[in-house]
Order: C-alpha cells, then sequence, then structure tokens
C-alpha cells in the first residue's frame, strides 16, 4: 500500500506543472470562470488549440486517434493540475463525451470525419438528451424522429443543452420507436446546428447568465448516415456515454483549488484581533471540508487504482460524483459566507459577486450529470444489490 | 500509488478472519463475554500461536515485523469479530510503546514473553487532564535511593485487569517519564469496570509506588509517547472500519430479508438511500484509515498529527452515523442485545470516544489550517 504517486508519476506531475506555468495564456487564468459564456467559449477553444498543439489535446484518447494514450493515474494528474492552475475545463461534449461513443460505436467514416476536428477544437459539440418531461427518467424521451428514404426527420424540443448556443454540432437521442420498452426504441444522431429547422433559446438561470438552451426541431432533417450504431440501440450508448461524463466527476482539482482561495480570502478577514481562518467556529467549518476533501481524494485514487483494468468506470463513481459535488457546494457556501453582507453585492465585475455567482450556479453540480439521488439509487442497485 | 497489499500482509489478514470465523463466532463471543474474566485465556494463548501477538515486534527481536499494514489489516478483523482480548492495548500500542522506548534489556526481557502471551502489559498515561492536552499529566516520579516513588491516579485504561505489566506516564522533574510497574506492585490499586463496548478496564490509583531505577522506559518520552500514541490510534481506526464495515452488512442483510407492506424493506428508496450513505461514508473512513496508517509513522510530528486528527475527525462521524442508522434500520431488533448490532454499535460509540473524541481532533486539525 502507497498513498503516494510513483516517481514517474511525479515527474509527470512536474511536467504538467512546467507546462502550465509557460503556456496557460496570463489572461485566460485572470479570466477563469469570471466572464460571461462567450468569452469563456472563446477561451476554452483557445486553450483547446494550445493542448493539441502541445499533443494533450484528449487526455483519455488512444494514441491511434490522437489522443495520449496516458493511463488513468495520469489522466487524474493532469485535470487536476489543470484546475488547480486555474485552466479552462476541457469542452466534455466532444472529448469526453461523443468521441468515445464514436471510437467504440462509430464508423470508421465517422471516425475519421469529427473526431479530428474535436481534437482540434474546430466544432463545438453540444449535447441534446434531456426534454421537457424527460429528466432523471431519461428513457421516456419523445422527440421524434422519422424514416423518410435516407434522411430522418426531426421533430420535438431538448432542453438543458449546455453552452450550444456556440455549437457546430449536437448529438441528440431521439425516439426511432414507439411501441416497445422505452429503451428499446431510442436512436443515436449527430445533427448539424446549422440545420434548417432548429432553434436555439436560451435560458436565462438564477445567477443571470446564459449556459443552458431550449433546443427545437422543427422538420430537421438528418442524413441517415449521421446515425451512430444501429437503429434503435441508441440507449446502450447513451450509458456508455453516462459512465464516460463521470470519469473526472469527484472535481478534486476544482475543490482544492477553490479550498485554497477560502483559506487565502480567511486569513485576509479579521475579527477581534484574529483572523476567519483561525476563528474556532469558522475555521472549523472550513477543517471539515478539508478533512473530508483529503478523504475523496484517496477514495478517487482506490476508485481509479481499482478501474485501472477496465474499460469503464463503475458504480463507485456514483460515490466521487455525490460527495465530490457536496463538497464543492460547501466550499462555495463558506466563500460567500466568509464575505457576509458583502455578498450581497451582486455584480459581475468583482470578487463579491464571483462568490455569490459561483454559489447560484453550483448548485446545479448536484443535478445534472445524474441527480445525486439518482446516484444514491445507482449505488442501492449496483453496488448494495437491493 | 498502489491499493494492494503484498502476500504476507493478505496472509496476515486472511489468519485473522478464519480464525474469528473458526473460533470466535458472536455465539462464543457472548460466551467470552459472560465469563468471570470477559476476555479468554485461551483465545489469547492461540492469538499467540498464530503469531499475531508479535506482529509489532521487529525480526531481529523475533517478531513478525508486520508494521502499520499488517497491524491495519489485523485491527480490521479484529474490528470485524469484536474481539474482547486485549490485542490493541498489549500487542500494539504496549508493544509498540517498549519496541520504541525500551533499552536493549528490557525489550529482551519483556517482548519474548508479551509474543507468546504469557504478558500481558498496557499504557497507563491518559488522567483527567490529558482530554485536552495528551501530554498534560499528573503523576509524578520522584527518586527515591536507588529507584522512583510513583504518585499518581490514571483514567481508564482498557485492560488494566488483565494485565501483569503497567507502563506508566509521570512527570519525572522536568521530564516525561515511562515507568514499568509490575501488576502485583505495592500502592498499585485499580478500580475495574466493564466498558460500555464490554471490555475489561480499570481506573489505575498509585499511591507510594516503587520501581527500580531500571524500571524506567527511555529518558524524556514525551515526543516518543507521542508517537507510540499515534502508532496505536492508526490501529485503533482500522479495528473501527472493521466494525463500522459489518455493522454495514449487517443492515444490508436485514433490509433484505425483513419483509413489511409485503416487500422487503430494503426495496423502499428512503432507506436504500441511507444505504447508499452509510456507504459513502464507510468508503470515506476506509480511505482515512489507510492515511492514518501511512502516515502513523511520519517522523514529522506535526504533518503526522495534522493526518492523524483528520482521521479520526472523519472515522469518528463515519462511526455515529453509520452505528445509529444501523439501529435505526434494525427497528426493534436493533435495539435488543440479541443481535449483534448493538454491540457493534456500542464499540464504534467506544471509538468515538477514545483517544480523542471527534471534536478534539476536529480542533486539533483546525489549529495547524495555513492559507498557503
Amino acid at each position: 500500500m502507497d498513498l503516494d504517486f510513483n516517481q514517474e508519476e511525479q515527474a509527470f506531475r512536474e511536467e504538467v506543472r512546467q507546462f502550465l506555468a509557460s503556456e496557460l495564456p496570463a489572461d485566460i487564468r485572470e479570466r477563469m470562470g469570471r466572464d460571461d459564456a462567450s468569452r469563456i467559449s472563446q477561451d476554452i477553444t483557445r486553450w483547446q488549440k494550445i493542448l493539441h498543439a502541445k499533443g494533450w489535446g484528449a487526455p483519455a484518447w488512444p494514441l491511434e486517434f490522437g489522443g495520449t494514450g496516458w493511463d488513468k493515474t495520469r489522466q487524474y494528474i493532469f485535470e487536476n493540475e489543470c484546475a488547480l492552475a486555474d485552466a479552462p475545463a476541457q469542452l466534455a461534449f466532444g472529448i469526453k463525451m461523443v468521441a468515445p461513443v464514436l471510437m467504440r460505436y462509430g464508423s470508421p467514416e465517422q471516425q475519421r470525419r469529427f473526431l479530428p476536428r474535436i481534437l482540434a477544437a474546430e466544432d463545438w459539440w453540444c449535447q441534446g438528451y434531456s426534454e421537457p418531461g424527460s429528466g432523471s427518467d431519461l428513457a421516456s424521451l419523445k422527440m421524434k424522429a422519422e424514416r423518410d428514404g435516407d434522411e430522418y426527420v426531426l421533430n420535438g424540443q431538448k432542453v438543458w443543452n449546455t453552452l450550444g448556443q456556440f455549437a457546430d454540432w449536437i448529438f441528440c437521442l431521439v425516439r426511432t420507436d414507439a411501441t416497445g420498452k422505452p429503451q428499446k426504441g431510442i436512436s443515436f444522431l449527430l445533427v448539424d446546428m446549422k440545420s434548417p429547422g432548429i432553434t436555439v433559446r436560451p435560458t436565462r438561470l438564477l445567477d443571470g447568465t446564459f449556459e443552458v438552451n431550449e433546443v427545437w426541431f422543427d422538420n430537421v432533417r438528418v442524413p441517415v448516415a449521421n446515425r451512430v450504431g444501429e437503429e434503435n440501440h441508441g440507449w446502450t450508448y447513451a450509458k456508455f456515454l453516462l459512465g464516460h461524463e463521470r470519469t473526472n466527476i469527484a472535481g478534486i482539482g476544482s475543490s482544492k483549488r477553490e479550498l485554497r482561495r477560502l483559506k487565502e480570502d480567511a486569513a485576509a478577514v479579521m475579527k477581534e484581533g484574529r483572523s476567519l481562518l483561525e476563528d474556532p467556529m469558522f475555521g472549523s467549518r472550513i477543517a471539515q471540508v478539508e478533512i473530508e476533501l483529503t478523504a475523496l481524494e484517496i477514495t478517487n485514487m482506490r476508485v481509479i487504482f481499482a478501474e485501472a483494468a477496465k474499460q469503464a468506470p463503475g458504480p463507485e463513481a456514483s460515490m466521487l460524483k455525490i460527495r465530490g459535488t457536496e463538497i464543492a457546494q460547501r466550499i462555495s457556501e463558506l466563500q460567500v459566507e466568509l464575505l457576509g453582507g458583502d455578498a450581497l453585492a451582486y455584480r459581475q465585475d468583482d470578487d463579491a459577486s464571483r462568490a455569490t455567482a459561483a454559489y447560484l450556479n453550483l448548485r446545479k453540480l448536484s443535478i445534472f450529470g445524474g441527480s445525486n439521488e439518482i446516484q444514491r439509487n445507482i449505488i442501492a442497485h449496483m453496488i448494495l444489490g437491493l | 500509488m498502489d491499493f494492494s497489499f503484498n502476500d504476507e500482509q493478505q496472509m496476515l489478514l486472511d489468519t485473522t478472519r478464519r480464525f474469528i470465523a473458526e473460533r470466535y463466532g458472536f455465539e462464543h463471543r457472548n460466551k467470552v463475554r459472560a465469563s468471570a474474566d470477559g476476555w479468554s485465556r485461551e483465545v489469547w494463548a492461540q492469538l499467540a500461536e498464530l503469531g499475531l501477538l508479535a506482529i509489532n515486534i521487529p525480526e531481529e527481536d523475533g517478531g513478525i515485523g508486520a508494521g502499520p499494514v499488517g497491524t491495519m489489516l489485523v485491527g480490521n478483523a479484529i474490528g470485524e469479530g469484536m474481539l474482547l482480548e486485549p490485542f490493541w492495548s498489549s500487542a500494539v500500542v504496549a508493544t509498540q510503546a517498549i519496541v520504541q522506548l525500551a533499552s536493549p534489556r528490557q525489550r529482551g526481557e519483556w517482548l519474548p514473553a508479551l509474543a507468546s502471551g504469557v504478558s500481558i502489559a498496557v499504557l497507563a498515561h491518559d488522567e483527567a487532564s490529558t482530554r485536552f492536552e495528551p501530554m498534560d499529566i499528573e503523576t509524578q516520579a520522584v527518586a527515591d535511593g536507588d529507584g522512583w516513588r510513583i504518585d499518581g491516579r490514571k483514567s481508564l485504561v482498557y485492560h488494566a485487569p488483565a494485565a501483569n505489566l503497567l507502563l506508566v506516564s509521570a512527570k519525572a522533574g522536568g521530564e516525561l517519564g515511562l515507568f514499568a510497574v509490575p501488576a502485583g506492585a505495592a500502592g498499585l490499586s485499580l478500580r475495574p469496570c466493564t466498558t460500555v463496548d464490554e471490555q475489561g478496564a480499570a481506573g489505575v490509583l498509585l499511591d507510594n509506588v516503587h520501581v527500580a531505577a531500571d524500571a524506567r522506559l527511555g529518558g524524556d518520552v514525551r515526543e516518543g509517547l507521542q508517537a507510540v500514541l499515534d502508532y496505536g490510534l492508526a490501529a485503533l481506526c482500522a479495528e473501527a472500519f472493521g466494525a463500522m464495515d459489518r455493522i454495514l452488512a449487517a443492515t444490508i442483510g436485514y433490509s433484505r430479508s425483513r419483509v413489511q407492506f409485503g416487500a422487503p424493506i430494503g426495496s423502499f428508496q428512503a432507506l436504500q438511500h441511507r444505504m447508499a450513505e452509510m456507504l459513502m461514508h464507510l468508503e470515506q473512513a476506509r480511505s482515512m484509515s489507510y492515511l492514518a496508517t501511512s502516515q502513523c509513522t511520519d517522523p514529522d510530528p506535526r504533518a503526522r498529527r495534522a493526518a492523524l486528527s483528520a482521521a479520526k475527525a472523519l472515522m469518528g462521524q463515519a462511526a455515529r452515523y453509520i452505528g445509529q442508522q444501523a439501529v435505526q434500520l434494525h427497528g426493534g431488533m436493533g435495539m435488543t442485545d440479541e443481535l449483534d448490532v448493538s454491540h457493534y454499535f456500542k464499540r464504534l460509540l467506544a471509538f468515538e470516544l477514545r483517544c480523542g473524541t471527534t471534536d478534539q481532533h476536529l480542533e486539533n486539525y483546525r489549529r495547524q489550517l495555513q492559507a498557503a
């Protein structure tokens, strides 16, 4: 048993740190998470191109598709270091979600066409999964795709579509058969966002930002060649994709970064001659969350170690998701409470608003990617066997 | 990064588990509990035969030298079986105290007897005043002719009634000293009790107890004793993990078999989510037990204390959540003496209170928080 990274892994971590120190543009680092969505989307694209030039554009992809060939430990180290250095998170929809599906189930033609453009940040991808009546119960989705010669004709609505206002492509789950069990009649389609009949309507969120959209489909025609795998087998691909979405769900790196900020800020707020970091009450709450994060970091490494031999993450990822998001939300709460009444000044350009805006925005963590209640169902069924 | 165990470590775990499965089932434990001593000399001799009492004795002293990881794995199994024998007190803590602090002559005298189970030793350190400051004791040792005279009062010492050797800490001038006191020493008296987790213990009164000069272990043991206590804390965490693991398994099993409203209660979502929460507490606790084990011999006391306090605080919280919910989910059956659940529950309560409470360790951790 050894909780530390081995020498090669430590050397790798050092290499990543040096790369980040020299290649992450200062203006992007400064802006991290403090700007509007359109600016953030430009930063994500710029950073992806820098990573791609280095050969690190897709940490989890195998070498044959232009990935790094890194093992899970190196992927974990890389993502943590990027987050700690205030680098923008890579856009998951292309690299982490649709790409693994294409590699596993896509045709060679689809792989050739789409994967290099994802890697080089030439295509921005978004996700068409949830519908107004289908959230946690995703398999009940209704958006119709009717066959018409070599094309499908799509009619319906997708919601909670993240950053789709910048997207070139959307991958969609659609209903191609409504007669059998809900899971049986779903297909997985790749749709050009410039197709006639698509309307994107931004949804204003509680923090005032536009991060998600409604996407309406009105007789949108999609070539059958853009279907991944077989017709009516989309649920299999969707489940495969959801497994990949959860690989870094614990968010250890970003929580460590925010905890570091919290402690720095707490050390600067004075109360009766000592800082809030030294205050028994506030300090205990920081101590509590830091201890839980320490435990989760080890739990995360245990899961990586156990999964090293497997292809897709197991149900243990649900534990990482729940605890990781709880910790991130708790740190965010403390960042707001640290400011006290100053957190009320809700503007877009100062630290006070940043903490409050983050608090509002991060409520999403326990809702998206399979709500934490759904994750508890998964734990109960898949791990506890109930 | 490696979360596997080597063959020797795995064998220690398997050996201990097999022994408990074959010789220390819940029914047998009940008999041991009801016996006059409250623990079994026969079991103790068998543990010695298996070599388990020698795991903390270095190979050069004739032991197995299994180190913190081996001790953790044996501790897991002992927690699973809720052993009542003085394994932690004698084979972990007192043995470590001797290994780390005693002279070669003392090691030669005591360690073989501890390994063979002939001798049982306990560390008598805690006092009312150590609750918030672990090294703050009032017991005094005064040079007296050719030896020392010790006066003081030690609070609850686990397994003191079973011991024939007590390692007693006392202030000796400006130093913190550790002294070997035989169980029959004049002026030494015990006030025995049974703890909430059904183990033998005693308050220890030292009234004008004389020991020879060579009864002292080491010089000023202020730092050395802290290292021993930290090693013991990691081992106690391992026992607690074993108990948490079993009480959750018992709860899951019960929820599958108990039928109400025409269905196993484990099929109800409210209870499923509770058990999912228990599992997350358990897995976080396992991670912290690993951390405690890997850090408990760190020579930097500050880093070591921070890691151990983090582990004890989190595991104390996990013990409380898992223990309470296990009783709750067993319903009325969880309140009975009949099932193992209530016994695990009490073992976990004792864990919370031993070696510093959750609050105390959270406080220790908070004090070392730094911004950078």
